[in-house]
């Protein structure tokens, strides 16, 4: 296989891996927000006056449920754009063969 | 600056890149890359944090008692609130939480408040001066924020052993959470524990802020009616991210030296 092919294939099973790792967190905490938003609002239906309390920590516990995804979609991006890693074997191959 | 313009690919490469001075070559260029300082990281974290200092400081000495002005008024509002909130979170005896809390919420919130401004325009203004790369964002450089939590990590480490003793010590990281018998599992357990929370900390921080900065990076890319409409949104959702993403860096550190004075 000539070289474009290798860099294509490459590239094409990255586009792929970054597709899951951006999209698949969002899954995640799309889940995680609806239960602790409904966990929120029952709470606040059995005690209305504790709406400022519970409101910080839900955006406390909100903000921990983002992070992974927040770092799955960073580790994407970086995969994406800050120069893949993966296509260093290639290159130094073509570098040995050429 | 480029010779023509850039394509969207290189557009986006070319704000990745750091403003890096090596320490081993103690040069702009080559060095292993260990070495690499990233100047601009450091400048703006130096300089916001020098003016968050002189700020409060000068509203400490400036402070009356009778009217205060706008200023004392916004300095003693933070310090109360984060009082407030370390004696409902912290029930021990330690001098440093209050001051440390402070610190680490209004500068990180300043650090990622530098993402709200426009993404080109820094780096833009000092391509004149030859600068070719500059990222002002210091929290979107894990660099900054394995700092930050690598120095909460040893403090953990050294309030657990000034508060507990050896011995106290001991018997806590051997018997928690499965008894005696268990002890190799619960060691693991305990550095399992111990070693991924400075991680969680700084990448939940990182995560966040470089994503919020990648996205401004590829608004900036759309055509003037796709900013229009997209730029107010994100930067709307953003500021909500800057502002919870510091506290609960705050609320974290505080937890947890909290939980390496506790004795069962």
């Amino acid at each position: 296989m000539d070289l474009a092919h290798l860099i294509a294939l490459v590239n094409a099973n990255t586009v792929i891996a970054v597709a899951l790792l951006i999209g698949l967190p969002s899954l995640g905490t799309a889940i995680g927000f609806g239960v602790l938003g409904g966990k929120f609002l029952e709470g606040l239906a059995r005690q209305p006056e504790l709406k400022g309390h519970l409101m910080m920590h839900m955006l406390i516990v909100a903000g921990l449920v983002d992070a992974f995804a927040a770092v799955s979609i960073a580790m994407g991006f970086v995969l994406l754009y800050g120069g893949n890693p993966l296509l260093h074997a290639i290159t130094a191959a073509a570098k040995l063969a050429s | 600056m480029a010779s023509g313009p850039l394509s969207s690919g290189e557009y986006v490469q070319h704000h990745l890149h750091h403003l890096n001075f090596n320490l081993k070559t103690l040069s702009f260029h080559g060095g292993p890359p260990f070495w690499d300082l990233h100047l601009d990281t450091f400048i703006v974290s130096w300089v916001l944090g020098l003016l968050f200092l002189g700020f409060f400081h000068h509203a400490a000495r400036k402070a009356v008692s009778g009217a205060p002005g706008k200023l004392q008024n916004f300095v003693e509002l933070a310090i109360e609130t984060i009082d407030g909130l370390v004696k409902e979170s912290f029930h021990y005896e330690n001098r440093l939480i209050a001051p440390l809390s402070l610190t680490i919420f209004i500068w990180v919130f300043l650090m990622n408040f530098m993402d709200l401004i426009p993404v080109d325009l820094v780096p833009w203004s000092l391509s004149f001066l030859g600068v070719k790369y500059f990222r002002l964002v210091p929290t979107a450089d894990p660099y900054l924020t394995f700092s930050l939590s690598i120095t909460v990590f040893l403090m953990v480490i050294y309030y657990n052993f000034k508060s507990k003793g050896f011995v106290k010590l001991g018997k806590e990281v051997l018997t928690h959470p499965f008894g005696i018998w268990l002890f190799p599992v619960n060691i693991l357990f305990r550095l399992l524990e111990e070693v991924v929370r400075p991680l969680s900390l700084s990448l939940r921080l990182f995560g966040n802020l470089f994503a919020g900065e990648m996205v401004f990076i590829m608004i900036a890319l759309l055509p003037w009616y796709g900013q229009a409409l997209l730029g107010p949104v994100w930067t709307i959702f953003h500021v909500l991210i800057i502002v919870l993403q510091a506290f609960i860096f705050m609320m974290l550190t505080i937890v947890y030296l909290s939980m390496a004075h506790e004795s069962h």
